[in-house]
């Protein structure tokens, strides 16, 4: 199951990894990606913090950690097709593995229909 | 502030269109995508709501001496019918505007001017008028403005040109019909593609849109403007607030052929001469980035000195690389010197290459 940011990533967890990304929506906002700026392997983050970047062909965005923990593994396919982003921000779009130091914020993350009454009202 | 609306402003929100804000207008970005909007242009044609643009009438016994004095290039040089870009000077040679000036007659010329500027650029011409017999006039919502871009553009528009497009040749115009309403018509653009830009009263400006849709039977597509600065980039056309403003002067932004020093005095005139004469402090040039998007304003170095700075930065959608302008110290200008662009904190090596980074279907004068 994911679930969203109100800044617009989801995660979805599997035992102690976390595979994150930008929402549908978010990639229907920016247009066109044309470069993922991917993290380091290795990497640690805090949730809420910045991950990476993502550019679009007007601006670069920051994508925040939904969770803490270490970066384990980046999406290798976006260095080449950074368009899989707009094609499939949720699936095949994936950015980013992280190995999670606490399950538990994955309890406070909003749900797909939060996260969808969300942008809603943000409209 | 409420934001300006350009006569086709509810037929792009009909469209779908996302729209923002732009110059205080609020403008089409794209349709369905920046890139796909990119493409048509470069490979078929694509049209522009460009209405946002100023337009500014000069007429008078001395309106030719008097533009003469406020932009660089030389309308007394021109026949009636045709056009020349030119960047428009303070004293001290930084740039008010660049702008397009068609000149109609010996007393009669047209100023097209960017949106952002039609208020300062005409409060400095009028400030300019001295003893010059000249009425100035800010006549930008009298025209709505179509730019029809792309190599198959004129194949396309001749269906509905009620004038020869042939005998329109580069930086030229004409008056007639398209679509049955009465146009200024020339062959001018923003992209590197051949192509037209015709102004028109408002009112015809939906019917007009919706026309030249039809007849490209597919092949024309609407475009916004996140296309119209692509296209523009690839092209090394300058951007005023970007890569050119009043803090840059026309020599320093590679301009230099729209410089007449031959006239005898024009805004500007003394500190350029004195640039030509010692040369540029620093200089607008183009650049590959080795990874990652160089955005306006981000740092350039050699070494760990700063020496310049970006000015426009994206990925080219016709090359394919990650491409940039900028201006640097003119020690380090030369073609092939490899200097790095601070992204995200990190120095990303960046070499100077030469521009336009790409060349069109564009006729040449």
């Amino acid at each position: 199951m994911k679930k969203y940011l109100k800044t617009h990533e989801w995660a979805e967890i599997n035992g102690k990894i976390a595979t994150v990304g930008i929402s549908d929506h978010a990639q229907n906002q920016l247009g066109d990606v044309v470069y993922v700026n991917l993290p380091d392997v290795g990497k640690k983050v805090k949730a809420g913090e910045i991950l990476c970047s993502v550019e679009s062909v007007k601006s670069a965005s920051d994508v925040y950690a939904p969770l803490s923990g270490k970066v384990v593994e980046v999406n290798k396919t976006l260095e080449a097709s950074p368009e899989l982003v707009n094609k499939s921000a949720e699936g095949d779009g994936w950015i980013a593995k992280i190995e999670v130091s606490n399950p538990n914020e994955f309890n406070s993350l909003l749900d797909k229909s939060a996260y969808d009454k969300f942008i809603e009202e943000s409209n | 502030m409420e934001l300006k609306k350009t006569p086709l402003w509810s037929e792009h929100k009909r469209m779908g269109a996302k729209l923002v804000e732009f110059g205080g207008w609020e403008m089409p970005l794209q349709y369905t995508s920046i890139i796909e909007e990119h493409k048509s242009v470069r490979e078929k044609a694509g049209i522009f709501d460009v209405s946002h643009m100023g337009e500014i009438l000069v007429e008078g016994a001395d309106a030719i001496p008097f533009v003469d004095n406020l932009i660089t290039n030389s309308v007394s040089k021109l026949k009636s019918g045709e056009i020349c870009y030119s960047p428009m000077c303070y004293e001290n040679a930084t740039i008010v505007d660049d702008l397009l000036a068609y000149k109609f007659s010996e007393n009669k010329v047209l100023l097209v001017v960017n949106a952002s500027n039609t208020d300062k650029d005409f409060e400095w011409i009028e400030s300019q008028k001295r003893g010059y017999r000249v009425d100035v006039k800010n006549v930008s919502n009298d025209y709505a403005q179509i730019a029809f871009q792309g190599s198959i553009a004129e194949k396309i528009l001749k269906k509905v040109a009620g004038v020869d497009l042939s005998k329109i040749s580069f930086y030229t115009f004409t008056t007639g019909q398209i679509n049955g309403i009465n146009c200024i018509v020339s062959r001018t653009g923003y992209t590197g593609e051949d192509g037209f830009e015709f102004y028109f009263e408002p009112a015809a400006a939906i019917a007009m849109w919706r026309k030249l849709i039809e007849i490209g039977n597919g092949d024309v597509k609407p475009c916004g403007l996140g296309a119209r600065d692509t296209l523009r980039f690839e092209a090394c056309y300058m951007l005023y607030g970007n890569d050119i403003d009043d803090t840059t002067t026309p020599l320093e932004a590679g301009l230099g052929w729209t410089v007449d020093f031959t006239k005898p005095s024009f805004n500007g005139k003394d500190v350029l001469e004195k640039q030509r004469e010692v040369g540029v402090s620093k200089r607008l040039r183009g650049f590959e980035i080795d990874g990652g998007i160089a955005r306006h304003g981000y740092e350039i170095f050699a070494e760990d000195r700063k020496i310049g700075r970006v000015t426009s930065g994206t990925k080219s959608p016709t090359l394919n690389r990650s491409l940039a302008l900028g201006y640097v110290d003119t020690e380090h200008a030369k073609i092939g010197n490899t200097l790095s662009v601070d992204i995200h904190g990190k120095k990303i090596n960046s070499t100077v290459i030469k521009t336009p980074f790409y060349r069109g279907s564009v006729k040449s004068k």
